[in-house]
């Protein structure tokens, strides 16, 4: 999943973007290293499909710089536009044609050559289980069918660099699950991703790094595993052998919680060695026997809610 | 260039796919040509002015139908061009390496053909019903020129109002002026029988010389100065609706 590459795929400073008197993004800083997936990650109306149509050459921006791909964004918009591909969060499909027919109609814009778009249109419809509706008119297509057809014509000019738009929204399980891995194999196949998501389980699934995007700014950026770690809602569970054990452990720990019935004890704490250590030394010290350690860190939810103060499922009106 | 190619080629396919297009912009003129000639007809020869001793009303009344035609034609474009800015799909071509301007070109293009072909349906259904028009080849050229000039010129006014129009709906005021302009014009009946007011718009309005200039053409009668007018008039309202287009389309997006 992670690949380490020195060479940055999008980088943008200061970006800033405004519609009105209404401050949409507010400097926003991002580094995205070249064959990694990079997630953004926020509520609604927090900016992130702003930074997608600003980044895919869309819609312009009022102050900062982007370079995508080794392009500034505002004085190369053709030469960005050549490298990357965009799967927004609406269909960019023609309704009025064939899912073929789309594909054909990209390959031809991408000046493949008609024995080249065939060869990469028949491929695509093939991966993206296509090929039986192949034929049919795109507004007789389900929603899943859609958005892998919205995917397939974004990959027919072979991108180096893939937004993704909130790519998954609206999809039942099964078909987000087929997203998750198609996007898994491109990332292998060495393109880098820019993901927006609300959904923290998505970018944890897949991206190398995350920013959480809120009202506009980057309130934090890291791993998964970066952004968990030293936030409130990580816990040690200890399960002892009987009743005994656990009053002893209660009292010697103090202001633990405590369930009697599956004879455990929560403990707060990031469960960082040092800490883990200094817990064992203590209940070392006197005497208990644990039977069982396990060591909860918080999942992204807890994360998201400790760095804005509120839930991702908040609907913001924009 | 190529991506220009590309593009008519899928508005061709569009156009080819829902043929209804094409039915839509000859019925409404053949049905007014039935009307006008099997029920207004002979109460409306009399006030004419001799155009032709021997001619009938619906030699008067063709150009005029070919103009609503062509008019026809261009508010189908101003709807296909609207369905296209609030579909997606033209996100995905503005995110592309490809010429922009190919996007509304390939809508002018098969516009421009598509509005031709109605209008020689129309040539057609009217021959049947007793049009005679001039047999000299130049003048039919010239009267081929004059449609294209003026399909070319009612497409780029048309991808403009698809352009600022947000909904279907909003492109209505421009189908509203293209339909109601002909009946104040030269179109049924000569401004000469008109009100004052209304004489003095129908004279002055640009419907007027091209229809004018469109019968000369077909009637093999003088076209005189109404012809540089027409001209003058479909590159002047191409020209407006070309930069306007232009205009409208490099704004950012607002959906």
């Amino acid at each position: 999943m992670t690949s380490a590459s020195s060479r940055s795929a999008i980088a943008v400073t200061g970006l800033r973007k405004s519609f009105g008197d209404k401050v949409v993004l507010d400097g926003i800083d991002l580094d995205v290293r070249e064959g990694t997936t990079f997630s953004l990650l926020g509520p609604n109306g927090a900016g992130k499909t702003t930074a997608v149509r600003i980044l895919s050459t869309l819609i312009g921006f009022d102050g900062g710089q982007a370079r995508i791909a080794g392009h500034d964004l505002a004085t190369e918009p053709d030469a960005v536009r050549a490298a990357i591909g965009v799967t927004g969060q609406f269909s960019a499909v023609d309704d009025l044609l064939t899912g073929e027919e789309n594909l054909v109609l990209m390959a031809d814009l991408h000046h493949l050559g008609r024995a080249e778009g065939r060869r990469r249109v028949a491929a695509l419809l093939d991966r993206f289980e296509l090929t039986e509706a192949a034929r049919k008119l795109v507004s007789t297509y389900s929603g899943g069918m859609r958005r892998r057809l919205d995917l397939a014509m974004t990959l027919v000019g072979d991108p180096h660099v893939i937004f993704l738009d909130e790519p998954t929204t609206g999809l039942d399980p099964r078909s987000r699950r087929v997203m998750w891995q198609i996007i898994r194999e491109l990332v292998a196949g060495g393109v880098t991703i820019f993901l927006t998501t609300q959904y923290l389980e998505e970018a944890d699934e897949l991206a190398d790094r995350i920013a959480v995007l809120d009202h506009g700014k980057v309130v934090a950026v890291g791993t998964a595993e970066e952004l968990k770690r030293g936030m409130p809602g990580g816990h040690v569970r200890l399960r002892f052998g009987d009743l005994a054990g656990l009053d002893a452990a209660a009292s010697a720990l103090g202001g633990v919680s405590r369930d009697d019935e599956a004879l455990t004890l929560q403990v707060s704490g990031d469960g960082g060695v040092p800490a883990l250590r200094a817990l064992l030394d203590r209940l070392e010290r006197a005497g208990i026997e644990v039977d069982e350690l396990s060591v909860h860190t918080p999942d992204l939810d807890d994360v998201f809610f400790a760095l804005t103060g509120h839930p991702t499922t908040e609907e913001t009106v924009r | 260039m190529s991506d220009a190619v590309t593009m008519v080629r899928r508005n061709t396919k569009h156009t080819l796919r829902n043929p209804s297009a094409v039915i839509m912009t000859i019925g409404m003129p053949v049905v007014l040509l039935l009307l006008f000639v099997g029920v207004f007809g002979g109460a409306l020869n009399t006030g004419l002015p001799a155009i032709r001793r021997d001619g009938d009303y619906i030699d008067y009344l063709v150009a005029g139908i070919l103009l609503m035609t062509v008019g026809y034609g261009s508010t189908t474009t101003a709807l296909a061009v609207n369905r296209d800015m609030t579909e997606g799909v033209i996100n995905r071509f503005r995110t592309m390496a490809i010429s922009r301007a190919s996007v509304l070109t390939g809508h002018v293009v098969v516009s421009t053909v598509r509005t031709l072909i109605s209008a020689f349906l129309v040539i057609g259904v009217a021959m049947l019903l007793g049009f005679r028009p001039t047999g000299d080849p130049v003048r039919w050229l010239a009267v081929i020129g004059m449609l294209a000039l003026l399909a070319l010129a009612l497409s780029w006014l048309a991808v403009a109002v698809g352009l600022l129009a947000r909904t279907a709906e909003g492109t209505s005021p421009f189908v509203l002026i293209v339909q109601v302009l002909p009946f104040l014009s030269s179109a049924f009946v000569a401004p000469d029988a008109m009100s004052a007011p209304v004489r003095w718009f129908a004279t002055h309005e640009p419907f007027t010389p091209i229809i004018d200039t469109l019968r000369g053409l077909l009637l093999d009668t003088p076209v005189e100065d109404s012809g540089v007018l027409a001209v003058a008039w479909c590159v002047g309202l191409g020209l407006v609706g070309y930069l306007w287009a232009r205009a409208l389309f490099r704004r950012d997006p607002s959906r």
